[in-house]
């Protein structure tokens, strides 16, 4: 090495005979002698070591005298005074905006219910509508024997778990709900959150992290867009139920990363759109994301409890292995008639968020009973296994009988309960985004004098990543039965009529 | 204050209330010999732990599958965050998540466990465990399974069911919300108020849709993960300001209002000051009349996390505001949860209409979450009225001021017998500091040995250096329970070296089991 640069070694040489003499003048200060000596020790075994050690020394002092965790290092040096001025005229924007009048209506249209959940409700103001906006769709949500199971475990446990699951709040109810969930997706193990919004967003975040890429749905729900949002990974978004679009995606990728360093890669979508009411074809996607080596994360809040023929979801409608599926995201506030969500996958999956999900470690666990109702449905639904049917034979009824609609579109796939009604921009004339959720709006007003309870689907607009055409979401349970469908059918038609016709072209 | 020995138990009483002669927050040091030792230990664990996995890869590989690349899939979590949990927390990992059964009330039911891979994974005994309950956020004692709140919890199932299957924003709106919503705005003294499904939620969905980009968000650096996660969610720039140093929180709002937004140095649009009440690792108080003080000048706006301090801290339980004796309208947002003194689950936030009209439009958990159930709602309303006494009874009252000795004995006794507490006299929490690593599950062992259940916490949940026991006190607790946690944390004391206060006047037990309640 020396022979190979003969002229920085004599620069070397030089180096070190000045450290020497510099040393006599410090070789006073105690503990001096010993770092002189070592240097000159490791000067004489390799001088690049010297240099490499200096360099290391002078970036420590670099480093110590660098403010670290200033983002703007630019401060504008500012007197007392001025500061004190500037203070003063700081005047902040209101902490919120002044409500508009199209947000008062939209206060005043959210119905209050008056009494219990079910297919059928009363309002506050008397009146009684048939329901067909609830997630209720297996119609659990009156069943005697989840309300005696309930209270059963009301004077076994009490409402609250006052803890976390890491301190005392792991219950033997929590860990037979996660046993049954299992068991019935057919996946190793499950966790429960304790609510179904704040499942997948704490989910993502525990295992995405910067650098991870992540290639989502574009029709994504809202949850799932702030969980990738915290993951702060590199989101691509491919479109909405397009599998040709995500294999150009996932392409794309492959072709853009040569040599980089490997980093996990998932695939996020929902099984069953909440915003769209269709099926994401899950076969297809299974295989793309083998080919390419990506995990799959499922969101199948709605699907859960419903598709299928045991009502597992979409690993059992589209009898593929529910281990293909690295996280299937349950919610049980939807089929299951209760409240809470969880994250089904292999053990290295929930054993990890167990530790790391920020909604599991630092929230307080489910209560007990409606951890133990959720448990009950899921029994129910087992001994029933023609509910799954029942909804769909209800949906399909529903669907014909709307097939001919006016100035509608209907969005949805063929076997889901959810259906989406949107303004068809071609028969009706119509502005923007308000203009049309005020139409629906109208819509839902007329529905509910003639007796049917429905909703818009509503979103916090200006947060979500991309647009969605407004809509009315309309949930088919398995509890209605043929003659409720056709009235309701009927009054939607003819509400669609009475409010668009005159805008039709 | 000399209370008399003689008389029921349940009548030792106090009330929840700013003092002037209290000494205050403070953060004691352990001598240097334990500071130093502490480190070593951690030192000597990493080195460890390092050790372990440079020869298990080598030897043991197929232990280590699942942080290496695997037919071309990256590893699920990264060695370097693994490390903390595979060689440090694995070890004590009996200390955590045990499973419980029954009610979190005075006493708590563990399911007793075994493991025969050095707690990789335990095997239930069948056995169980009662012991005296020290780790629930049960602080009014509200965690029960009879009772008025029971009783009207069973009726409301009978008439409600169970769930509600919607977002409030959709159809899960009843009339129990409404009616639990004006009961909560009366509670802590806002004009209006809002219920959510889940407390963690309640802070993460609603900073967003406060604040954004453009905002400041400043912070204490010990608040709450949902506090962070809603902050990082809001695209507001965030400040940390040290664990309730006003000093520092001027100096930081000096700064930043004069220098504007970092490089364009426009004026930030607002800014918004997030604390919390209570704080649950360290048992303090929010310094509040010097950040209201604060406040005037620096015309941020504040919202103070109420999640430990409702129904456990002012004389008629409502909060840090009552204790403090601060009219509530000072404070512009109040979020609180509903799991800990309710019993309940969930969240609230009050404010004024404006706000909460705005919230019910924008907050996520109200457009897209579950709505709250009417379970829950119901032990809420019921257990809120009784500590208001709308029952007619004065048990509400009663169960604050128990609630209130029971905290400040315990937390000035662990003192006098010359333990190391954080927080405040009057803090329902009451962290005990170990230091030492290898005291934290030595703790936690000797406790459950003597039926005692605690919460051990460390790295990361606290600094390195001060890891610790937390004990959180309820109404539901006696004298005589204090006094016999008490006995057992003198003995595990002396046992693990515990009793570090450099504090010259020491009690012994003797003396604390007989002076205990003078001089409170
Ligand atoms: C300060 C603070 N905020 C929010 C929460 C979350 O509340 P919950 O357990 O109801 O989700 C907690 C709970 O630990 C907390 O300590």
């Amino acid at each position: 090495m020396e022979s190979a640069y003969p002229s920085l070694n004599e620069l070397f040489v030089y180096l070190n005979t000045t450290i020497t003499q510099v040393s006599i003048y410090y070789s006073h200060i105690p503990g001096s002698g010993i770092l002189l000596k070592y240097i000159k020790n490791s000067h004489q075994n390799d001088p690049f070591r010297t240099a490499l050690e200096l360099l290391l020394v002078f970036f420590a002092i670099i480093y110590l005298f660098t403010n670290k965790y200033r983002t703007d290092n630019k401060l504008i040096e500012l007197t007392p005074r001025e500061v004190e001025e500037l203070v003063e005229e700081w005047q902040p924007e209101p902490l919120v905006p002044q409500i508009t009048d199209d947000d008062e209506r939209e206060l005043e249209t959210i119905p209050v219910i008056n009494g219990p959940q079910g297919p059928k409700v009363k309002l506050i103001n008397g009146k009684s509508l048939l329901n067909l906006s609830s997630f209720d769709f297996l119609g659990l949500v009156s069943n005697e024997a989840i309300k005696e199971k309930a209270i059963e475990t009301l004077r076994k446990y009490g409402v609250g778990s006052c803890g976390p699951p890491g301190f005392y709040g792991t219950f033997d109810v929590h860990a037979e709900f996660e046993r049954k969930v299992s068991e019935f997706l057919g996946t190793e193990d499950t966790i429960l959150y304790s609510q179904g919004f704040s499942t997948i967003n704490s989910a993502i975040p525990s295992f995405c992290k910067r650098g991870d890429i992540i290639v989502a749905d574009n029709g994504c729900n809202f949850s799932i867009q702030k969980g990738l949002q915290i993951s702060r990974s590199i989101i691509k978004w491919y479109n909405h139920n397009d599998m040709e679009d995500l294999e150009r995606v996932l392409r794309k990728i492959k072709d853009e990363d040569t040599g980089r360093r490997l980093t996990r890669r998932f695939i996020v979508s929902e099984g069953l759109f909440e915003n769209f009411g269709d099926i994401t074809p899950l076969p297809k996607l299974i295989e793309l994301k083998k080919k390419f080596k990506y995990r799959l994360i499922l969101d199948e809040s709605l699907s859960f409890g419903i598709i299928g023929n045991r009502g597992a979801g979409l690993t059992d409608y589209f009898n593929v292995n529910p281990k293909d599926v690295d996280m299937i995201v349950g919610s049980m506030c939807h089929a299951l008639c209760s409240s809470g969500g969880f994250c089904s996958g292999s053990f290295e999956i929930t054993e990890h968020q167990r530790i790391s999900g920020p909604a599991y470690c630092y929230s307080a666990s489910l209560p007990a009973m409606l951890t133990v109702s959720a448990t009950e449905s899921i029994n129910i639904l087992k001994q029933n296994p023609g509910l799954p049917s029942l909804i769909k034979f209800n949906t399909s009824l529903f669907k014909q009988l709307l097939a001919n609609v006016k100035y509608l579109t209907l969005n949805s796939s063929k076997d889901s309960p959810v259906i989406h009604l949107r303004i068809d921009n071609e028969v009706v004339r119509v502005g923007d985004i308000q203009d049309k959720e005020r139409c629906l709006q109208d819509i839902v007003d007329e529905v509910m004098n003639n007796g049917i309870l429905l909703t818009r689907a509503k979103y916090v607009r200006f947060q979500e990543l991309f647009d969605i055409e407004p809509s009315i979401r309309i949930c088919i349970s398995a509890s209605f039965t043929k003659k409720e469908i056709e009235k309701a059918a009927s009054i939607i038609k003819n509400a669609a009529t009475k409010v668009l016709k005159n805008r039709a072209y | 204050m000399i209370v008399k020995q003689e008389g029921p138990v349940i009548k030792q009483r106090y009330v929840s209330k700013q003092r002037e002669d209290d000494p205050g927050w403070k953060e004691e040091e352990p001598p240097y010999y334990f500071l130093f030792t502490t480190y070593l230990s951690y030192l000597i664990l990493i080195c460890f732990g390092h050790l372990r996995d440079f020869f298990g890869k080598r030897f043991l590989s197929k232990n280590y599958k699942h942080l290496k690349e695997q037919n071309g899939y990256a590893p699920l979590n990264s060695d370097f965050d693994n490390f903390y949990v595979r060689r440090l927390k694995l070890r004590i990992n009996d200390c955590f998540n045990r499973p419980v059964t029954g009610v979190p009330g005075r006493k708590i039911t563990l399911l007793e466990r075994e493991t025969k891979d050095y707690c990789k994974t335990f095997q239930l005994t069948g056995t169980t465990r009662d012991c005296l309950n020290l780790s629930s956020y049960n602080y009014l004692g509200f965690a029960q399974s009879q009772g008025p709140c029971a009783d009207a919890v069973e009726q409301t199932i009978r008439k409600y069911g169970i769930s509600t299957c919607s977002p409030r924003a959709e159809i899960g709106t009843s009339n129990l919300h409404l009616q639990v919503e004006s009961l909560v705005a009366k509670f802590v003294g806002k004009p209006a108020a809002m219920v959510i499904s889940m407390g963690y939620a309640t802070n993460s969905t609603t900073i967003p849709a406060l604040v954004s980009k453009g905002c400041l968000i400043i912070s204490d650096e010990f608040n709450h993960s949902s506090i962070v996660f809603g902050s990082r969610l809001s695209g507001a720039f965030i400040r940390v300001f040290k664990h309730n140093n006003m000093t520092d929180l001027e100096a930081l709002l000096k700064e930043c209002i004069s220098q504007g937004q970092p490089r364009t140095h426009r004026p930030w649009k607002k800014i918004l000051l997030v604390v919390e009440g209570l704080y649950s690792m360290e048992g303090s108080i929010c310094n509040l009349p010097k950040i209201i003080e604060l406040k005037r000048k620096y015309k941020f706006y504040l919202y103070v996390d109420e999640a430990h301090s409702i129904g456990a801290l002012g004389p008629r339980g409502r909060g840090v505001c009552d204790y403090y004796d601060i009219d509530p309208n000072e404070v512009d947002i109040m979020m609180g949860t509903l799991t800990k003194s309710f019993g309940a689950a969930g969240g609230y936030i009050a404010a004024s209409k404006d706000i909460i009209d705005h919230l019910r439009l924008t907050n996520h958990a109200t457009i897209y979450a579950e709505s709250m159930t009417p379970i829950v709602i119901q032990q809420i309303y019921t257990s809120m009225s009784i500590i208001m006494g709308e029952d007619g009874t004065n048990e509400g009252q009663e169960r604050l001021e128990r609630l209130a000795f029971n905290a400040r004995y315990l937390s000035t006794n662990l003192r006098r017998l010359g333990f190391i507490v954080y927080g405040d006299r009057d803090s329902p929490i009451i962290p005990l500091l170990l230091f030492n690593p290898a005291k934290i599950p030595a703790f936690s062992r000797e406790c459950l040995k003597r039926n005692l259940a605690v919460v051990v916490v460390a790295y990361p949940a606290t600094p390195m250096i001060s890891s610790r026991a937390r004990f959180c006190i309820s109404a539901a607790h006696t004298k005589e329970d204090i006094d016999e946690i008490l006995k057992i944390c003198n003995e595990i004391g002396e046992i693990l070296q515990l009793k570090l206060s450099s504090n010259k006047i020491r009690y012994t037990i003797e003396e604390v089991l007989r002076d205990g309640e003078r001089n409170l």
